[in-house]
């Protein structure tokens, strides 16, 4: 999964199967935003194939972890994403108060 | 010797003493070019996302992304909810995150369609597998979180499977019959349809073999007892019959996402656009200003009295803004005098869902997708 020298950990390519643009560009932006990273990107070797290179150079630290780090930055985000929108959601209802959704009813 | 002393002095002094450059924040040009998509007659500029973090490090501006500042800044504002359309805002979220929670909306979100069709009789103009077709893209109103995923070494059960029966006659003799997606009717019990096995060891007293196992009815599970599963819309045309026609079939309904076919998919669509800025960088007045109300097709500008008779332009309604353009058509001064911007981290989310789940807890479910998968990632790291 991961491409790179056996020597050098700062700098490597990881290779995600069963993956596009979905969340190859999610995690792209996450590394950019930490400062340790001097190079990352994405890149797709074949529309059929699902496949996507991921890489990664940072200053110094392992690659791996600096990756590992910004996944779950992306939860993070995510988690907090679906708990404002939820709220949000609650309070219009609150504010709008519409029919009971009947969903499966006919 | 009076001009190296001259040249000392020169080097000592430093742009960033002058009292009117902000220290720590970006010069109003730059803060415009990293925050909006400026649209031009030509094409818009400034497209992309400022994302490294050391983008502005000569300035002394930090650009990272600091958790806590995203989660201060993160706000969501719904606009319109009903059962089937949501409009809302999502503001302070960069363009890639909003794009991933459009494609896993439109390809990763799972549904419940009709896959296999088992057809014991068709004696109507509509060929089997047009008729399969039609009947997989019919929207089925049941709720994929309570079904688990069928692959292909299962039997279908009462956890993965949901069976509907149709069986329409047209009489001879009588006018044409259209079959609409109302006939298709519920089984909870499972396949009707008994699988012709010959092996020695069944014997003849034993229940016949089905082409599903279903362990007990389907709708003695509680999920199901107040809401069958069935076609969302009743009215849709599946067939039509000439006198003397009829289907007789069994379709079974499984679980997939949009990624493997288009009938799985659970938006309708789902797309979201940046939020407008129109600004007027001068002043609009009297006859200009009429011209510009009239020029803009949704009604993005108004006129006001300013006193002494004069009118003046404002700008009332910048969401409604489409990006035609007129405003900004015919000239350096029409260009001169609007500004069409759009805020690059403010995005106007609609979802239109096909009614197995609202659209709201579409969204959540798209979000979830979206941890799962760095989960997964991650868990392939370690």
């Amino acid at each position: 999964m991961e491409h790179g020298t056996f020597t050098d950990h700062s700098s490597a390519t990881f290779s995600l199967t069963e993956e596009d643009h979905t969340l190859a560009n999610a995690v792209r932006f996450t590394l950019n935003q930490d400062p340790r990273v001097t190079f990352c990107g994405y890149s797709i070797p074949h529309p059929s194939d699902a496949r996507v290179n991921i890489r990664v150079q940072t200053t110094g630290d392992p690659a791996r972890e600096v990756l590992k780090d910004a996944c779950q930055d992306l939860m993070l985000m995510c988690r907090h994403v679906r708990s404002t929108f939820d709220k949000a959601v609650d309070e219009f209802k609150i504010s709008n108060p519409v029919e009971e959704m009947n969903i499966g009813k006919k | 010797m009076a001009e190296n002393e001259g040249k000392e002095e020169e080097k000592k002094f430093s742009i960033w003493d002058l009292p009117d450059v902000p220290m720590g924040k970006l010069p109003p040009h730059l803060e415009l070019q990293r925050t909006r998509v400026v649209c031009n007659v030509d094409a818009p500029i400034h497209t992309e996302s400022i994302q490294y973090s050391g983008a502005y490090a000569s300035m002394g501006v930090d650009n990272s992304l600091r958790l806590d500042h995203f989660s201060n800044n993160f706000r969501v504002e719904v606009v319109r909810l009903t059962e089937e359309v949501m409009e809302f805002d999502m503001i302070g979220i960069d363009a890639a995150i909003a794009n991933a929670f459009r494609r896993i909306l439109i390809a990763e979100v799972p549904t419940m369609a009709i896959e296999k069709v088992l057809i014991a009789n068709n004696t109507s103009i509509v060929q089997d597998e047009v008729l399969s077709h039609r009947l997989g893209l019919i929207p089925i109103s049941a709720d994929p979180r309570l079904f688990e995923y069928m692959s292909d070494n299962d039997q279908p059960n009462e956890k993965n499977t949901i069976v509907f029966k149709l069986h329409v006659r047209c009489k001879k003799g009588g006018p044409r019959f259209t079959v609409k997606s109302d006939e298709l009717k519920w089984l909870p019990q499972g396949s009707e349809f008994v699988k012709d096995s010959r092996s020695a060891t069944s014997s003849s007293n034993s229940k016949p073999e089905t082409y599903t196992s279903f362990t007990c009815r389907q709708d003695s599970l509680p999920d199901f007892v107040n809401n069958a599963p069935g076609p969302k819309y009743l009215d849709i045309i599946t067939a039509i019959l000439g006198p003397g026609q009829e289907i007789e079939l069994e379709a079974h309904a499984v679980k997939g996402i949009g990624k493997t076919h288009a009938k799985w998919s659970p938006v309708g669509t789902a797309w979201y656009r940046m939020l407008p800025e129109v600004v007027l960088l001068k002043e609009v007045e009297d006859d200009v200003a009429e011209e510009l109300k009239r020029r803009c097709p949704v009604n993005v500008f108004d006129i006001e009295d300013i006193g002494n008779g004069k009118k003046s332009a404002t700008v009332a309604r910048p969401r409604d803004c489409t990006l035609c353009r007129e405003c900004i058509r015919g000239g350096e001064e029409w260009e001169k005098r609007v500004a069409l911007r759009r805020v690059k981290d403010h995005f106007i989310f609609t979802i239109e869902s096909t009614g197995a789940l609202p659209p709201e807890v579409l969204f959540t479910e798209a979000v979830k997708v979206l941890e799962d998968k760095c989960e997964r990632v991650i868990t392939d790291l370690s």
